[in-house]
């Protein structure tokens, strides 16, 4: 377990932008190594410091290869960028093929560009609980710019858009599924949608059913209309405007007064992610083969028991 | 949210230095060790022994399998190990395999390399090498990595 000093000494380095140190603090804080809830606490300052953007999509529409471009529209124009790329664990093995990193490989000498690959490690859907601690190590490291890639959308346990300050919503042409899982959850949460692939034929009719979908959906709060932008991860045709379009949400979400309230609706999110987290842990751990004998000898309901344990009794 | 306590597996890179594009045996070992319950990261082919270093650094791997058929691992497998010494990551394992001849791989060893993985092996001889390395004892303090 690090002492308390070890704890300063790590977070003091990652704010110095030492990467070695911030590689170290998201081990701890994604893997919840001994000490971890000490310092994702120390981190947990620097929320806020940066403009923390979330791709998310079906797999295979291209995050990860518009990610890359955006790096270098954003390198370009002085950001420097931290990247976390969540990828599934597979249920039945517990390993993962992290291949975000793959399209990324050309920015990996760059020193004010970071890149982690994460795998979502037995949680249901796109995104690991210790998203938020890993955001905030990048934001202490001083990373102007945060791109979350995640994997699906919908029903996720975390939904990207209570983690990030823009959610991006990537889909290509020929995905006829991509526009129905769109339908069920992504309209909402998407400030720009990215029609990736604008290469293909098909592009067009692409964004006309998107436009369509979209005009049936009320405003944002705080007046944002979300735009579409078709973009080539191939050419990099597009990316320009994609970045734009971007950098307006975030323009918005200052003069319209909505940062203040995304901002507080991570909060609480990361608040009930620790607190579900440490609730269902400190319970288990008090779970003994007593409880099992209790509920085979129907002498008691798991609801009963889990109120007992819920409440720090035996 | 279901199996919240589950352990983090081993983290291992897979990486291909210089120009050589059999990849075919790399994403053989992606997938054998993905399965067998690791978390795999890989580069994809054409990698400089310095992305491969600096990779291995921000993604806090473990272990790190060099794949290489072209003939050109006497120079690129331990200027990889150099590399990663040098960034403080002296305790992360460093393994490999391809087109390698038995004679080259004393030398190999010498340098730094922990394993070498010729044509023909069975994967399981490699997930049964990477356990025995990693599962047991805890890093030295070099590495970021401590024991689980
Ligand atoms: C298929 C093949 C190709 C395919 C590659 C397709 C691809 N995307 O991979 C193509 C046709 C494109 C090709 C091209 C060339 N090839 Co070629 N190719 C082969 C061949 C016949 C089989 C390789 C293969 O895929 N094996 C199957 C895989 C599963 O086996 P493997 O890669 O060895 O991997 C196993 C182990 O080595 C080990 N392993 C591999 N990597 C790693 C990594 C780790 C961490 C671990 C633990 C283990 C491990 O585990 C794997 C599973 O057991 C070999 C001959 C041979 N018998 O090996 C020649 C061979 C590799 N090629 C050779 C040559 C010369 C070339 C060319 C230069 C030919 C030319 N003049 O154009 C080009 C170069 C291409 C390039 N860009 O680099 C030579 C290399 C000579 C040398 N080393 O001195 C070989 C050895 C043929 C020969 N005998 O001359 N080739
Ligand atoms: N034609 C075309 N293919 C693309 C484009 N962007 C990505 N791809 C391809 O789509 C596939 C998936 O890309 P990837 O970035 O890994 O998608 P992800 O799974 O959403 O991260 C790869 O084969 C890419 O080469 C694009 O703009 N045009
Ligand atoms: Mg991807």
């Amino acid at each position: 377990m690090p002492s308390a000093k070890d704890v300063r000494e790590l977070a003091a380095r990652v704010r110095r932008g030492d990467r070695a140190a911030a590689a170290r603090a998201l081990s701890i804080v994604t893997e919840e190594r001994p000490g971890h809830e000490a310092l994702a606490g120390a981190f947990f300052s620097d929320h806020g410091a940066s403009h923390t953007v979330g791709l998310c999509g079906s797999p295979g529409s291209g995050k990860s290869s518009l990610v890359n471009r955006l790096v270098t529209r954003l390198r370009a124009a002085g950001e420097t960028v931290g990247v976390l790329a969540v990828d599934p664990t597979s249920a039945f093995t517990g390993g993962a093929f992290l291949g975000d990193r793959m399209r990324f490989q050309a920015h990996s000498l760059d020193d004010g560009v970071f890149m982690r690959s994460l795998a979502t490690r037995g949680m249901m859907g796109g995104l690991n609980a210790t998203i938020f601690a890993a955001i905030h190590v990048l934001e202490a490291c001083g990373f102007s710019k945060v791109l979350v890639e995640t994997v699906g959308t919908g029903q996720d346990e975390v939904d990207v858009a209570e983690v990030v300050d823009t959610v991006v919503c990537v889909s290509a042409p020929y995905q006829g599924d991509e526009f129905q899982a769109m339908k069920a959850g992504t309209m909402e949460i998407g400030d720009v949608f990215a029609v990736n692939k604008a290469d293909l034929p098909e592009v067009e009719r692409a964004v006309a059913m998107l436009k369509d979908a979209l005009s049936l959906n009320p405003l944002h709060d705080g007046g944002w209309a979300p735009r579409i932008a078709p973009v080539s991860a191939l050419t990099g045709k597009g990316v320009a405007e994609l970045a734009a379009d971007i950098d307006a949400h975030r323009a918005h979400l200052a003069s319209s007064g909505e940062l203040e309230s995304r901002r507080r609706r991570q909060l609480r999110r990361e608040l009930s992610l620790v607190l579900s987290r440490r609730l269902y842990r400190d319970a288990m751990a008090r779970v003994t083969d007593r409880h099992i004998d209790l509920l085979a000898a129907k002498k008691s309901s798991p609801q009963s028991l889990g109120g007992t344990l819920l409440a720090g009794r035996k | 949210m279901t199996e919240v306590n589950t352990l983090p597996s081993h983290r291992i890179l897979i990486a291909k230095p210089g120009l050589d594009g059999h990849d075919r045996g790399a994403k053989i070992i992606v997938r054998a060790l993905r399965d067998a319950g690791f978390e795999v990261i890989y580069t994809g082919i054409r990698q400089t022994p310095e992305m491969i270093a600096r990779t291995a650094l921000q993604e806090d791997v473990e272990a790190v399998g060099l794949s290489l058929l072209s003939g050109a691992h006497m120079t690129l497998f331990p200027r990889v190990v150099d590399l990663m010494k040098k960034q403080g990551l002296g305790g992360v394992l460093v393994f490999g395999g391809g087109i390698i001849p038995d004679e080259d791989v004393a030398a190999l060893k010498k340098k730094g390399v922990a394993g070498v993985f010729g044509p023909g092996t069975p994967t399981d001889a490699i997930v049964a090498f990477l356990r025995e390395r990693l599962d047991a004892a805890p890093k030295a303090a070099k590495g970021s990595r401590a024991k689980r």
